[in-house]
């Protein structure tokens, strides 16, 4: 599914990275524990998260990830926003809860990530 | 054989800096011209070691070797060493306090998950000494 069209469908706005909205995630992963980002991400994932701190960034840096999306309207800090830029990594915020958003993209047919490698 | 080498301190309670050692190992990989999924496997475990020395040693080092066809991500602290490995090796066992996860650590994942992305694994251990961890990849 192509970013522009999750951004559309969780109404989201685009924190920074605005260049990559052409590109396509194959899943997506809601966690607010990295160490859970961790063990199940996979390559070309989306990661919602309700966690706001340097360390998502630093989490989906270390596993490729291009595109993080707060949700319950969490808004990073700037220091946040441009440690992303810097990586590589497009952020979004939407006011919609974690459910909420899975569910609305898991519907819209965006899958899950596979458990195992 | 040229055996390459980089090794980083890591201390305990720096979060601020945490993450920072296995950055700099990713980008001299992907330097190298190393594959890109085994740099992904790499920067997992190494990722992995390093917030657990963070977390949980009294502070230690993480290194990165090469050896030809071996790479190699080795974590050695100055303790507390650990008791059980059969434990910690559990998924969901985890000792972190509650402001570790509230940065969003401590789920008990870690270990397990370097063994998964890794081609090799051990954990040697004294208590009260120090903890040795290596994962060991293969790179052709
Ligand atoms: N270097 C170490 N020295 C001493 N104990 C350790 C060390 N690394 C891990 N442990 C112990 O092993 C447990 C399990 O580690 P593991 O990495 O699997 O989970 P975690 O760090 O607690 O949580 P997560 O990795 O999911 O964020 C830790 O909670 C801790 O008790
Ligand atoms: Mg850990």
């Amino acid at each position: 599914m192509i970013l522009s069209e999750i951004a559309d469908i969780l109404d989201a706005k685009v924190l920074c990275g605005d260049a990559m909205l052409n590109e396509c995630v194959e899943s997506a992963f809601g966690a607010d524990m990295m160490s859970d980002v961790l063990a199940f991400v996979k390559p070309h994932t989306l990661v919602l998260t309700g966690l706001v701190n340097h360390h998502v960034v630093r989490t989906c840096s270390m596993l490729d990830v291009r595109c993080v999306i707060f949700v319950r309207g969490k808004q990073p800090t700037a220091d946040i926003v441009e440690e992303a830029a810097d990586s590589d990594i497009m952020l979004m915020t939407t006011d919609h809860t974690l459910y909420e958003s899975c569910g609305m993209l898991y519907g819209a047919g965006l899958p899950p990530v596979e458990r195992g490698i | 054989m040229t055996i390459y080498t980089e090794e980083f301190r890591v201390e305990r309670g720096n979060f601020q800096e945490a993450g920072s050692a296995s950055s700099k190992i990713k980008r001299t990989l992907k330097k190298m011209g190393i594959s890109p999924a085994i740099i992904r496997e790499v920067a997992i475990s190494s990722y992995e070691l390093e917030l657990n020395l963070v977390i949980h040693s009294l502070g230690g080092t993480l290194k990165l070797s090469i050896d030809g066809s071996q790479l190699l991500i080795i974590s050695e602290d100055m303790g507390p060493g650990i008791g059980d490995i059969e434990l910690v090796m559990q998924e969901g066992y985890s000792t972190a306090s509650e402001s570790v996860r509230a940065m969003g650590f401590g789920a008990g994942m870690g270990l397990p998950n370097i063994k998964r992305h890794s081609h090799e694994f051990s954990i040697e251990s004294e208590l009260n000494k120090s903890t040795r961890i290596v994962a060991k990849y293969n790179l052709i």
